[in-house]
C-alpha cells in the first residue's frame, strides 16, 4: 500500500484521493461487435453513442469522481447530496467494491452492508421462502442470521400468508415489502444505502428512513446517499455535496443542503444553443433553446404561485422521418418528481426548427426552487430514449400574497398549491337542547 | 448468537485499491461467499426446472432423446462404427458427458450478463457467477450418470472396477467448459454477440468431439491436433472407465488436461482482469 494509513484512529471508511474516469460512450445499451465496426466505420459516433458527449466537449474520457477524499469517524451518518451525475453513486459503486476506482485508495473497518436497491437479487420464479434465504445471501447474511432473524422478517414483511407463493404473483407493494424486511435485517457496522427511499408509497418511504434512523441511533455508521433534503438534514450527522465529481462542500448537513440548494443549483431559466453543429443532441435532434417564463409576460419577471407560465423548447429535427416526443419532469428541491409531461404525435413532425411549449396553470406550484429534466423518445418499434438533459432548467417560483393563506404565514405544506375553490352549505339548524347561542344572541 | 459471529468479523478491513493481484484469486474473498456459491447454484437448478412437467427428468430425457435420434438416423441407416459398445450405447455415453460440457459452458458463458442486476447493483466475486453455472450443470451429470449405468446395465454390459475413474475423466470437461467459459462470460460483458456465438460453438464442438462417430473414424495423421480437443481426451477415457476394455488412452488423456488446464488459466487471467469494470460495461 501506498498510503500508510493512520492506524490509532477511529475511523470507519477513510478514502484517498479517488478518482473514477470513464471513457466517453463506454456502456451504449447492446454493445455488439457490429455496433463497435460501424460505429468505428461511421466517423460522427460519438454524438450517437451518448448526448453526454456534448457536454463533455467532445472530451473521451469523462472523470465521474476525481480526487475525493473523505473521512468517516465510527457512529457518523454522512449525508452525500449533488445533482445528478454528480459522483454520488460511483461513490457508493466504489465503496461497495461494486467498480474499481482508476485512482486513489480506500479502506473500510468493519462490516459493510451496500443497499443500492432493495431486492437486489431477487428470482421472481422462487417462493418469498426462498427469496429471503437468496436475498440475505447476497447481502451478506449468513444462512445462522437469516434462520435466526426469519420470523422478524416475514412479520415486518406482511408477506407471511404467501411466503410458498412465487413471487412472481406478489403486488409491487408485496415486493418492496419483502425486500425491504431482508434489508432491514441485515446487522453491519457501516451501512452504504442510496436512494432506496425513492420508491414506493409515503408509509413505505417513512419506514425506510425510520429503519436508518434506527441504525444511526445504534451507533453504526452510515453513508447516505439521497436527493432527499429533508431526510438529509433529519438524519445526517455530517454532509458533503458533490459536483462534477469533487467534494464542494462538506459541514453541518443544513449548512450544506442550504447552501446546496442556494449555490449549486443556480437559476438558469433559459439555455440557448446558436450553433447547430455544436448544440447538444444527436443525429436525430439538437437543442436550440429551452426556457420558463411567464406567460403573458417578459421572461424578466419573476414568477409566482400566482402566475401562469410557459415551458418552451427549440429544438432542430434532423430528419422527417422520426417520430419524437418531448417529455418534461419537474422535481422541486427535495427531489420530489412533482409531474411529468410528455408529447403524444400522431404523426413525424417535419424536419426544421420546431416549438414545443407547455403552459402550467396558476395556483398548482408551490413555492420553491424547481429543476427540469428534458427527456426526448423516439417512437418507432417501441420507445427509445434518445436524448436525456437532467437539470437543463432551474428556476425559482416565489411565494405570491394571497386571500388563500388568510392569517397563516409560515411555509405552505404539500408539493402542489392548487387553489381549490372550497364550499359551504347549510344542511341543518341545531338541536333545540344545544341552541344556546341562538338565545345568546 | 447471532450478534458474536459478526463481531468475529466486525474487525475485517477492506482495502479498496485501483488494482489487485491476479494471483491471489481472490481466494480468501471467494472462501467468505461460498454460501452464496450455495445459493446461486441452487437458484440456478430451481428456477430450471420449475414450472416444467417433467421437472428434473428433463436431465435423463434431453441426452437420450438426442442419443436416441443419433441411433436411428445414424446407427441403423448409415451404419457408423461404433467401436466394441453396442451403437445405442455408444451413442448415449457419450452424450451423457457432452450434455455436462455443453450445459456448462452455455451456462457458464451467460452467467455473468444473466445476473447483469447483481452485478451491477451488489458486491460479490464475479467468479461465483460462473462457478455455480458449473456446479449447477454438474449435479445435473450427477443425476445423469447413474442412470447410464442403468442403462449400460440393461445392455448387460456392467462396468469394470475401472468405472471408479471416472472422475478423472469428467476434470477435463470441467477445465475446458469452465475456461472457455471464464473467456466467454468476461467477453460477453463488452460484446453481446457471444450469445449468439455460443450456440453455433457448441455445434461446432459436437462435430469436432467423438459422440456419434468412434475415433477411429478420423484419420491417423489428424488424431494429434484432433486430441487437442479436450472433449476428446475426456469422452476417449470415459468411455474406456465404463467398459474397461483395451489400452488406457494416455495421450489423449493427458492432452486433455493440458489444453483444459490451459484454457482455465488462460481465462481466469482475462476474467480477473476485466471484472473490475464488469459493472461499468454490463
Amino acid at each position: 500500500m501506498r498510503t500508510s494509513f493512520e492506524s490509532g484512529g477511529r475511523h470507519a471508511i477513510y478514502c484517498e484521493g479517488i478518482g473514477k474516469r470513464y471513457r466517453i460512450g463506454m456502456r451504449p445499451r447492446h454493445r455488439t461487435l457490429r455496433d463497435a465496426i460501424s460505429h468505428t466505420a461511421l466517423a460522427p459516433f460519438r454524438r450517437l453513442v451518448s448526448c453526454a458527449s456534448s457536454f463533455a466537449n467532445d472530451e473521451r474520457d469523462l472523470w465521474a469522481l476525481r480526487d475525493v477524499s473523505l473521512e468517516l469517524r465510527e457512529g457518523e451518518v454522512l449525508g452525500v447530496i449533488g445533482r445528478n451525475g454528480s459522483g454520488k453513486s460511483t461513490l457508493l459503486k466504489i465503496l461497495s467494491r461494486i467498480t474499481r476506482p482508476t485512482e486513489g485508495e480506500a479502506e473500510i473497518r468493519g462490516r459493510v452492508g451496500s443497499l443500492l436497491e432493495v431486492g437486489a437479487g431477487f428470482h421472481p420464479e422462487l417462493t418469498g421462502r426462498e427469496n429471503i434465504f437468496l436475498n440475505g445471501a447476497i447481502l451478506g447474511m449468513a444462512r445462522r442470521e437469516v434462520e435466526g432473524s426469519f420470523d422478524e422478517i416475514v412479520e415486518f414483511s406482511e408477506c407471511g400468508r404467501f411466503l410458498d407463493t412465487p413471487i412472481k404473483h406478489y403486488s409491487s407493494g408485496m415486493y418492496l415489502r419483502l425486500a425491504f424486511a431482508v434489508a432491514a435485517h441485515l446487522d453491519v457496522d457501516i451501512l452504504l444505502v442510496d436512494e432506496v427511499l425513492a420508491v414506493g408509497d409515503a408509509g413505505f418511504q417513512k419506514k425506510c428512513l425510520g429503519k436508518i434512523g434506527d441504525v444511526a441511533g445504534r451507533g453504526r455508521t452510515v453513508l447516505f446517499v439521497s436527493h432527499n433534503m429533508l431526510a438529509v438534514d433529519s438524519l445526517c450527522t455530517r454532509a458533503i455535496c458533490l459536483h462534477e465529481g469533487k467534494v464542494v462542500l462538506e459541514g453541518p448537513p443544513l449548512s450544506v443542503t442550504s447552501r446546496y440548494l442556494q449555490n449549486w443549483l443556480p437559476v438558469f431559466r433559459e439555455v440557448v444553443h446558436d450553433d447547430i453543429e455544436t448544440a447538444p443532441g444527436n443525429d436525430l435532434i439538437r437543442l436550440h433553446r429551452a426556457r420558463v417564463h411567464p406567460l403573458n409576460g417578459s421572461p424578466a419577471n419573476q414568477l409566482t404561485v400566482r402566475t401562469p407560465f410557459v415551458v418552451e423548447f427549440e429544438c432542430w429535427k434532423l430528419g422527417a422521418q422520426s417520430r419524437l416526443d418531448l417529455a418534461a419532469e419537474i422535481y422541486n428541491e427535495h427531489g420530489v418528481n412533482v409531474f411529468a409531461t410528455a408529447e403524444n404525435r400522431e404523426s413525424p413532425a417535419p424536419a426544421g426548427l420546431l416549438r414545443s411549449s407547455f403552459i402550467v396553470p396558476a395556483d398548482l406550484m408551490n413555492n420553491g426552487s424547481y429543476r427540469l429534466h428534458l427527456r426526448i423518445f423516439l417512437n418507432g418499434v417501441g420507445v427509445t430514449l434518445v436524448a436525456d438533459w437532467e437539470d437543463l432548467l432551474a428556476f425559482e417560483i416565489h411565494d405570491a400574497a394571497s386571500e388563500l393563506r388568510g392569517a397563516y404565514h409560515g411555509q405552505w405544506p404539500g408539493t402542489v398549491r392548487p387553489d381549490l375553490q372550497w364550499k359551504t352549505e347549510f344542511l341543518e339548524a341545531l338541536p333545540a337542547s344545544m341552541a344556546k347561542d341562538q338565545s345568546l344572541n | 448468537m447471532a450478534a458474536d459471529s459478526q463481531r468475529a468479523t466486525a474487525n475485517a478491513t477492506t482495502f479498496i485499491g485501483s488494482s489487485d493481484s491476479f494471483w491471489t484469486l481472490g481466494w480468501a474473498d471467494l472462501k467468505r461467499h461460498r454460501e452464496l456459491l450455495y445459493y446461486l447454484t441452487w437458484r440456478d437448478i430451481k428456477v430450471r426446472y420449475t414450472q416444467t412437467l417433467l421437472g428434473v427428468t428433463w436431465v435423463i430425457v434431453q441426452p437420450l432423446a438426442v442419443a436416441l435420434a443419433l441411433a436411428v438416423f445414424l446407427g441403423r441407416t448409415i451404419h457408423l462404427p461404433s467401436d466394441s459398445f453396442p451403437y445405442p450405447v455408444f451413442v448415449y455415453s457419450g452424450m451423457v458427458l457432452w450434455q455436462l460440457f455443453a450445459q456448462s459452458l452455455t451456462e457458464s458463458s451467460n452467467s455473468v450478463v444473466r445476473n447483469e442486476q447483481l452485478v451491477s447493483k451488489v458486491y460479490f466475486p464475479r467468479l461465483l457467477a460462473p462457478l455455480s453455472a458449473i456446479l449447477a450443470s454438474l449435479l445435473d451429470f450427477a443425476i445423469s450418470f447413474p442412470v447410464l449405468v442403468l442403462f449400460l446395465a440393461c445392455f448387460r454390459i456392467t462396468p469394470t472396477a475401472s468405472v471408479v475413474l471416472f472422475p478423472l475423466f469428467v476434470l477435463p470437461v470441467i477445465l475446458c467448459s469452465l475456461g472457455a467459459g471464464l473467456w466467454l462470460s468476461a467477453l460477453n460483458v463488452k460484446f453481446r454477440d457471444v450469445r449468439h456465438t455460443v450456440n453455433f460453438l457448441v455445434q461446432f464442438w459436437f462435430f469436432a468431439t467423438p459422440v456419434a462417430y468412434p475415433i477411429s473414424s478420423v484419420p491417423v495423421r489428424w488424431r494429434l491436433i484432433y486430441e487437442l480437443n479436450p472433449m476428446v481426451g475426456a469422452l476417449q477415457g470415459f468411455r474406456w472407465a465404463l467398459h474397461g476394455e483395451g489400452a488406457f488412452p494416455t495421450r489423449s488423456v493427458v492432452l486433455a488436461i493440458f489444453t483444459g488446464t490451459t484454457l482455465l488459466l488462460t481465462g481466469l487471467y482475462y476474467f480477473r482482469r476485466t471484472e473490475d469494470t464488469f459493472a461499468d460495461f454490463i
